[in-house]
């Protein structure tokens, strides 16, 4: 099974990296673009055959390792 | 007093907290590598400065799970003195021995340079040979020390005196410039100064010995 884990910074969470992504966009010429928030993707493979069981330990390693849940969230795909 | 000194992979500080605490102040210290299991009878730890494991991931994120943390969380569940300086502040956030977070630092440049920083709380096992409202000047020198906690966590941190130092030339965005912070107990303190590189005239500035002073129990200079 792949396993997505999409780990963004958390609303109210200062983004510098992102804020400087989005001033590269204004200057290239996309107007458009506003509250820019830069985050992770990472992609794995789990051994198994139960998407259930393998996303809530995606999750477990979510809250151990993979996310700052201080500051960020997360979310898996199991498929 | 003896003090141990955890040498990650990527540690970069742990010589010069070793020589301030032997040389400078001639105190036993010893180096712990991270696969140990032993803190070999450590009276306080030092998680120093540096990037541990390259600040993969997020910085001090791989480290705290490294052999040697579980002892050092075990010593500080027990009341064991730990303190971490700049990377290993991180770690001790990582870890979750400390509350909040270090954050990118806002002008999204690594910042190396002395800061002034002012002393909060002065009844701290790290800051007793201190006083209250003494300014210091101790040098920084990090990408990632915007310190971050939210609100509600802020208010307790601020209410019980947790904030020990703060920044009077805020280098990095950190909320309330914060600089330094104590854990409820008051055994495990971590901050973004580097005490141990100024600790000698020679350096530039000596503030840091208020600080190793504090923790041997010797008088203020």
């Amino acid at each position: 099974m792949v396993a997505r884990v999409y780990v963004t910074l958390k609303p109210g969470v200062l983004d510098p990296a992102g804020k400087a992504v989005e001033q590269s966009l204004h200057s290239l010429g996309f107007p458009e673009v506003g509250e820019f928030r830069l985050g992770k993707y990472m992609e794995f493979m789990v051994a198994g055959k139960d998407p259930a069981a393998a996303k809530s330990r995606v999750e477990e390693m979510c809250r151990k390792l993979l996310a700052n849940t201080v500051i960020e969230n997360y979310r898996v795909e199991v498929e | 007093m003896k003090f141990g000194i955890v040498v990650f992979p990527g540690s970069n500080c742990d010589h010069d907290a070793y020589h301030v605490i032997k040389h400078v102040f001639g105190q036993p210290a010893e180096f712990l590598w991270h696969k140990d299991r032993d803190l070999r009878g450590t009276d306080l730890v030092i998680l120093p400065g540096g990037f541990a494991y390259g600040d993969y991931l997020r910085c001090g994120a791989i480290a705290r799970f490294s052999p040697i943390m579980d002892e050092v969380v075990r010593f500080a569940q027990k009341g064991g003195k730990v303190i971490g300086i700049c990377n290993g502040f991180q770690v001790l956030t990582e870890a979750g021995l400390l509350p909040g977070a270090l954050l990118q630092n806002a002008s999204r440049k690594y910042v190396c340079r002395h800061v002034r920083l002012r002393v909060e709380n002065a009844t701290t096992a790290f800051s007793r040979a201190m006083h209250r409202g003494q300014e210091l000047r101790i040098p920084v020198g990090h990408g990632a020390g915007n310190y971050y906690l939210d609100p509600d966590g802020l208010k307790r941190l601020e209410g019980e005196g947790q904030v020990v130092f703060r920044y009077l030339d805020n280098p990095n965005g950190s909320i309330n410039d914060i600089a330094g912070v104590i854990n409820q107990t008051g055994n495990i303190l971590g901050l973004m100064p580097h005490p141990e590189r100024a600790a000698e005239p020679v350096l530039g500035s000596s503030d840091g010995r208020w600080f190793f002073e504090s923790l041997v129990g010797g008088s203020a200079r």
